[in-house]
């Protein structure tokens, strides 16, 4: 039964890990990786909840430790200096939108991810994530903003440009 | 003016507000260009991460991935066919699938259950150790040596009457099998053994082992698994009979 419930998230987990990862076989072996714990530790999730917000959370684990493992991990914006920006074109070609999603700190991309692409609730977010909703707004605020210089073709300042939420009226 | 900060702006862009505060941010916008534009760029953004990745869910599942997915959810099957060719080779396998990660202690309930079931079930001439005949001794028996005081349900209303028990090796020690039959000759066990690990609750589960339909819960000390080949509605309906009398 596990394995069935599970099996129906797979083309989502792949389309997530796909934007998440870049290249399609270390998407995959971030899907099968996530599959595999999820299995071990499917008597973990309380039955009722939401099973992919669940299986996302997941995902966050596996990819944060392949990340560690890998030394890639950014810790935060600090790290964000040097990036190339993708060639100068029309804004927002989808050629380039997956160039510049690289560009993005790890801990920005996967909330853009999983409030744009996948349509998961903030909280949803959140919880998939593990942080409080307060920081899963600042990482969307600036993934969004960085995103759009990034696309726009826009040299970004090197420095951690603190753009806290703030009101605007 | 309402105070609307940047974190409405966003929920607004995605569609996270509820109706009143939707209103009051579409208010907003009409007369703040800056935020209408950022709100529209979002937009633009979430559009066209959907229109570059949609694409993927429709690509066929990798055959790695579906076998990912299934390698524990099967294994049962392996184990009986390992049964046939001899069960200690069968055993040691399923001790190896355990230790690789303590996790999958938990989950072993409903699986060992079946595969309990499986092996047991269809035993013409020695289906039981000892005989419904002899209950008291058996229940007895049985209650020592998990160091728990067992009862038996009874289900002659479901239409099954008791068959016996037996003793069996399970993760943690020893197991209680106890088998029903009903006229048709349709078979239920209903296994108890110590559990492994703290149970997160003590809700019924369903678990479907290939054939085998196992309702699985633990309680205190012991898990319980009740398993057949049958469909799942009819085998919640003994379930839930059979956790009733446990738990008057």
């Amino acid at each position: 039964m596990e394995s069935a419930a599970i099996a129906e998230h797979i083309p989502r987990l792949r389309r997530y890990a796909r934007a998440l990862a870049g290249d399609s076989h270390r998407a995959d072996d971030l899907v099968q990786d996530t599959l595999e714990r999820a299995l071990v530790k499917f008597h973990l999730w309380r039955h009722g909840s939401d099973l992919r917000a669940w299986m996302f959370s997941i995902m966050h684990n596996v990819f944060i430790n392949q990340l560690k493992s890998r030394r890639e991990l950014e810790l935060d914006d600090a790290t964000e200096s040097s990036l190339e920006s993708p060639p100068q074109s029309d804004p927002l070609q989808l050629r380039d939108l997956d160039a510049a999603l690289r560009c993005l700190p790890a801990e920005q991309r996967e909330v853009l991810l999983l409030v744009g692409l996948e349509q998961l609730s903030y909280a949803e977010t959140s919880q998939a994530l593990g942080v409080p909703i307060g920081t899963v707004m600042s990482r969307l605020s600036r993934g969004r903003e960085r995103l759009r210089a990034l696309m726009s073709g826009a040299h970004l300042p090197e420095t951690n440009s603190v753009t806290n939420l703030k009101v605007v009226k | 003016m309402s105070n609307i900060s940047e974190t409405d702006l966003h929920a607004y862009a995605d569609g996270q507000l509820n109706d009143a505060r939707r209103v009051q941010v579409e208010a907003h916008l009409a007369h703040d260009t800056a935020a209408t534009e950022s709100v529209r760029a979002w937009r633009e953004q979430n559009e066209a991460l959907r229109a570059l990745y949609n694409p993927v869910l429709n690509e066929p599942v990798p055959q790695r991935l579906l076998a990912a997915r299934r390698a524990r959810g099967r294994w049962p099957y392996y184990a009986l066919a390992a049964g046939a060719m001899g069960m200690s080779f069968g055993m040691g396998w399923m001790a190896q699938s355990f230790r690789t990660d303590r996790f999958v202690e938990a989950a072993a309930l409903p699986r060992r259950a079946a595969v309990a079931y499986a092996v047991y079930a269809p035993e013409v001439r020695h289906p039981v150790e000892v005989g419904a005949d002899q209950q008291e001794h058996l229940v007895k028996w049985l209650s020592k040596r998990l160091g728990n005081e067992l009862k038996v349900p009874v289900l002659t209303q479901q239409g099954f009457e008791l068959v016996g028990g037996r003793l069996l090796p399970g993760g943690k020690g020893p197991v209680a099998q106890f088998m029903y039959q009903d006229a048709k000759g349709q078979r239920i066990t209903l296994y108890v053994s110590l559990r492994d690990v703290e149970p997160r609750d003590t809700a019924f589960r369903f678990s479907q082992e290939d054939k085998v339909a196992v309702f699985y819960w633990i309680d205190g000390k012991l898990g319980y698994a009740l398993s057949a080949e049958m469909d799942r509605e009819s085998l919640l309906a003994v379930a839930t009979v059979v956790y009733r009398q446990l738990n008057p």
